[in-house]
């Protein structure tokens, strides 16, 4: 029997997880609990909707065009995604048959047998690391920094394409030092192509409202121009292409 | 040859009246960038200051002026300037910039009423001659109007009829005057009327013969138009200035004889580029000489204006003219009809700033040169300005010399016109259908009685059977109500210089609409997939629908609802069909609503849907607000699927985007619009109005219309200044779906 995926919910015009037109699948359940989430509705595996894998590529194939046209493709994110990785190997294994680019948006908190056989279907690993310094992490997710950096060399290992995400929070993420050392690190890994610096914002705390959760940022201000100009500047320094959101 | 010809390659257009042959043997495509672009002229920029005052003016008045005696004809008013030193291109519709003529053979209560509304009064003499003496297409239209008809009219299950003011939506080929002078085209004339000197003289004939003389009669008042402003028309063009104000003359002409809701332009940009293009080569004109004059004719265009009554504004609001100009597209010999010109007429967008008139359409390919499609998506993220259609759907059917008249209805220049038909309201159909024809509101009778649908909840199969029967009685209704309107206006307001740039033999089209697409297809869906109960007042009229579970809806692209959708069309389209229409015209169809969603929705009661009594319709084809959950492009997919072959009056897509949700950055924005357009029109998409703006920016406009003298939107099939409109309709295009993950 196919295996079934939890989803959340379907993006067709995805334009910021990913070059070009993506296609983005929102996966149901993840193990982080990160402070700054703007999608707590994703964190229970119980929820969301079942799809075969059958009925998920039948929706995506459907948008093939823009993906050409556009030089995009799919994009799983979540949610962790890599919780469901048996999943959406079999998807991605449908996506590579057409000719579509996939994508993951992950923590790289998971990694076992089908994540590995699913790398080897993954064109653009996007990879979040939600801070450089192990104890802010743990603040901030919940969980321990270890596994993402092992994933991190997996993919310098398969010479996988990675962008690395960086959420500025300020009081939160903007711990200069501990960025300036992610920027020394990645200095090693030259598959990571670039760096996309996204700027905190509040659009999902009405969920933590709706969902009865407590939201502890509240009281924290969207990132000034100037930290970010700040950030990017460390992560520019030693050559790595940044983008920033703001 | 003819001098005025020189440097031009000659073919079949040198003996004969044939633009297409003109272009394609003479035309220079252009597959660059725009870095050859320049800006504005110190005159163009003065001249347009003193345009924005008076704008300005007007916006606070309403109307700056308006003639309350003389008709407006070709020739009614002598020479009106703004600023003779700075105006290059010249002639206004009246003596005076923004002055509104009154055209009333379209009908005389209506000039009355809108030049009360304004605090004007209409001349005694002149409400008495067409009162009296001289009869209109208003009264022809009631003389003639059935009781079904004058019922189905008022409870707005048709409407915006064009029975009591100018139909439009007919575009002359105004490039005519410029290529052979008006000379040449009279001759022409003659010629045809000559050879329709049969030995029996039916009334065909006798109606052509008339109008051929009519045609040649406005074409010497043209002349005589033109002369007053010191140019000879009688001879071609000879050079890059006079082919553009030629054209526009023979566009002025039009506009000062006829006040048709649209009043269109054609496709003149790679026209005229021709005429540049050989000027440059010889060193005649500089580039910066060149975008003054597409400035300033563009200027010209922008002052266009009609006298409208206030509800003629609730339907079609912000004063549109709909001055369309179609713009690329892609030649029958693959060679792209892009050139320089198609870039400088987009260009007026940044030298004059944005604006909703002309109604720039880009007829977008797939196959366009990569860097016009660029700049296209630029023009769009920076005005939202311009709307696409798909020329690779259109040059299949109607070759690749057609024009746009009003928003989405091609036709192909010179060879063909329309009998524009307004649109019936299908959701009032299917509430008609369930209530045994009466009308939802009112509890009149208004089709024909029969068996109301008298079960609790209601059953798919059985509303499709009453929905069909009501749609057959509702299409003959339509069409014969047409076949008077359209006889009514050829014989009391027929636009004889517009024909006059006609041939003689031309595919008329009897241009049908739908209103409420999305709300039928969703209220069937509801029906099929959920449970609709049908909730009744004390005399078994329902008048309330009540929802249990969910249903598909249109705008996620599911084959569920969608096919429902295309159903609907084609059925309506299929029944049209079997109705004859007057002079043997094409049956047509569009799904277009303008504005006019708004009022639709508020003459329509509750529907199964679960819209609520008086809420607007979704715009056009669009999906209703709200609904479409997967995105914008599933959305888009839904509206593509509609089918063009059954309604190639077009269907019209009204796309809103926050900057953001289009990428990160300029060039991402730009990378990802180009591919979104070509991924739509390439799963056969017809049209799409491309705004991007924050909501916050409508917002502030609402609140500061000052601050926003020229934001522009596209709505359905044509754009405004957003602070024309009134506040409801702001209200609407706000809470329409906005694409802002």
């Amino acid at each position: 029997m196919a295996k079934l995926g939890r989803i959340h919910s379907l993006e067709s015009f995805g334009t910021v997880d990913g070059p070009g037109i993506r296609f983005v699948v929102f996966m149901q359940g993840c193990p982080l609990r990160c402070q700054f989430c703007h999608n707590p509705d994703t964190w229970d595996v119980n929820k969301g909707n079942e799809y075969t894998p059958e009925s998920l590529f039948e929706e995506i194939i459907k948008y093939k065009s823009y993906m050409d046209y556009s030089g995009g493709g799919v994009t799983f994110t979540g949610g962790e995604p890599l919780l469901q990785a048996d999943f959406i190997l079999e998807v991605s294994k449908m996506c590579k048959r057409e000719g579509i680019s996939v994508s993951i948006d992950t923590s790289g908190f998971i990694y076992n047998d089908e994540v590995e056989e699913l790398l080897d279907y993954t064109d653009l690993v996007l990879l979040d690391i939600k801070n450089y310094d192990p104890i802010v992490y743990k603040t901030i997710t919940g969980v321990n920094l270890s596994p993402t950096m092992k994933f991190l060399n997996h993919l310098k290992e398969k010479n996988i394409a990675a962008w690395v995400r960086y959420v500025v929070v300020p009081q939160l993420t903007d711990n200069l030092d501990s960025i300036k050392k992610l920027s020394d690190h990645l200095d090693d890994y030259p598959n990571v192509e670039k760096i996309e610096l996204l700027a905190f914002h509040k659009m999902g705390e009405y969920k933590w409202e709706e969902m009865g959760l407590e939201y502890k940022l509240a009281d924290t201000k969207e990132p000034s121009k100037e930290l970010m100009r700040k950030v990017m500047d460390i992560l520019s320094t030693n050559g790595k292409v940044v983008t920033s959101n703001a | 040859m003819r001098q005025e010809w020189n440097g031009f390659k000659s073919g079949s257009w040198t003996t004969e009246v044939n633009v297409r042959s003109f272009i394609q043997d003479n035309y220079t495509p252009y597959e660059g960038d725009d870095s050859f672009l320049v800006g504005p002229t110190k005159r163009t920029l003065e001249l347009w200051d003193k345009t924005m005052e008076l704008m300005k003016l007007e916006n606070e008045k309403g109307i700056i002026d308006a003639e309350t005696s003389k008709p407006s004809t070709i020739t009614t008013f002598g020479p009106g300037y703004l600023d003779k030193e700075n105006e290059i291109i010249v002639g206004f519709q009246t003596d005076k910039p923004l002055k509104r003529g009154i055209m009333p053979n379209g009908g005389i209560r209506v000039v009355k009423k809108a030049l009360d509304s304004y605090g004007y009064t209409l001349d005694k003499t002149t409400e008495e001659i067409y009162t009296k003496n001289r009869k209109t297409h208003n009264d022809g239209v009631f003389d003639a109007y059935t009781d079904a008809m004058r019922k189905a009219r008022h409870s707005g299950i048709i409407t915006g009829l064009p029975d009591a003011y100018g139909r439009g939506r007919i575009i002359g080929d105004y490039r005519r005057v410029a290529l052979y002078g008006v000379d040449f085209l009279i001759e022409e004339k003659l010629h045809e009327k000559k050879l329709l000197e049969n030995p029996t003289l039916g009334s065909p004939d006798i109606r052509l013969r008339e109008e051929l003389s009519e045609q040649i009669s406005a074409l010497k008042q043209l002349k005589e138009m033109a002369a007053s402003y010191g140019y000879d028309i009688s001879v071609p063009a000879k050079d890059s200035f006079e082919a553009t104000q030629w054209t526009y003359f023979a566009y002025l002409g039009a506009i000062k004889e006829q006040d048709g809701a649209a009043m269109s332009l054609g496709r003149v940009s790679t026209f005229l580029d021709i005429y540049y293009e050989r000027d440059l080569k010889n060193g005649l004109i500089t580039e910066e000489e060149i975008q003054e004059l597409m400035d300033q004719f563009v200027m010209k265009l922008r002052m266009v204006r009609f006298l409208r009554t206030p509800e003629y504004n609730d339907l079609f609001s912000g004063d549109p003219t709909w001055v369309t100009e179609a713009i690329g597209g892609m030649g029958l010999d693959g060679r792209t009809l892009v050139t320089k010109s198609s870039f400088r007429i987009l260009h007026t967008l940044y030298n004059l700033g944005p604006a909703p008139e002309p109604n720039l359409t880009v007829l977008w390919s797939v196959f366009l040169p990569e860097p016009f499609k660029k700049f296209c998506a630029k023009v769009s993220i920076d005005t939202s300005s311009i709307q696409y259609e798909s020329d690779d759907i259109m040059r299949e059917v109607w070759g690749d010399d057609y024009g746009i008249a009003c928003c989405v209805s091609a036709m192909r220049l010179g060879k063909q016109m329309q009998f524009f038909g307004a649109r019936a309201n299908l959701a009032k159909a299917l509430l008609y259908a369930i209530n045994g024809g009466k009308d939802e509101m009112s509890g009149e009778q208004v089709a024909p009685m029969f068996a109301p649908i008298t079960s609790e909840y209601l059953d798919y199969d059985e509303v499709i059977a009453k929905l069909d029967q009501t749609l057959d009685w509702l299409s003959e209704l339509y069409i014969n109500t047409l076949n008077v309107i359209h006889y009514m206006h050829d014989k009391y307001n027929y636009e004889k210089l517009q024909m006059a740039l006609h041939d003689v033999d031309i595919l008329r089209t009897q241009a049908c609409g739908i209103a409420g697409l999305s709300v039928v297809a969703d209220s069937l869906s509801a029906i099929k997939y959920a449970k609709v109960k049908a909730i009744r007042n004390e005399n078994g009229l329902v008048t309330d629908y009540e929802i249990e579970g969910d249903y598909p809806a249109f705008g996620n692209n599911d084959d569920k609802v969608d096919q429902i959708a295309v159903d609907l069309v084609e059925r309506f389209m299929n029944k049209l069909r079997k109705v004859k229409t007057y002079r043997d015209s094409r049956h047509t169809l569009s799904v277009l609503t303008i504005t006019s969603n708004v009022v639709y929705g508020k003459k329509t009661g509750s529907t199964p849907d679960g819209r609520k009594k008086g809420e607007p319709f979704a715009p056009g084809a669009n999906p209703m607000h709200g609904r479409d959950k997967k995105g914008a492009i599933a959305s888009m997919s839904s509206v593509a699927k509609l089918p063009y072959k059954h309604s190639e009056d077009g269907i019209s897509y009204t796309f809103s985007i926050v900057p953001k949700a289009l990428g990160k950055d300029k060039e991402e924005r730009v990378g990802n619009l180009v591919g979104m357009l070509d991924g739509y029109f390439h799963s056969k998409g017809h049209h799409i109005n491309v705004n991007v703006f924050d909501r916050e920016t409508l917002m502030d406009a609402m609140d500061h219309p000052e601050k926003y003298p020229q934001l522009t939107i596209r709505v359905s099939g044509y754009a405004v200044n957003f602070v024309k409109l009134n506040r409801e309709q702001q209200l609407d295009v706000i809470h329409r779906t906005f694409h802002e993950r």
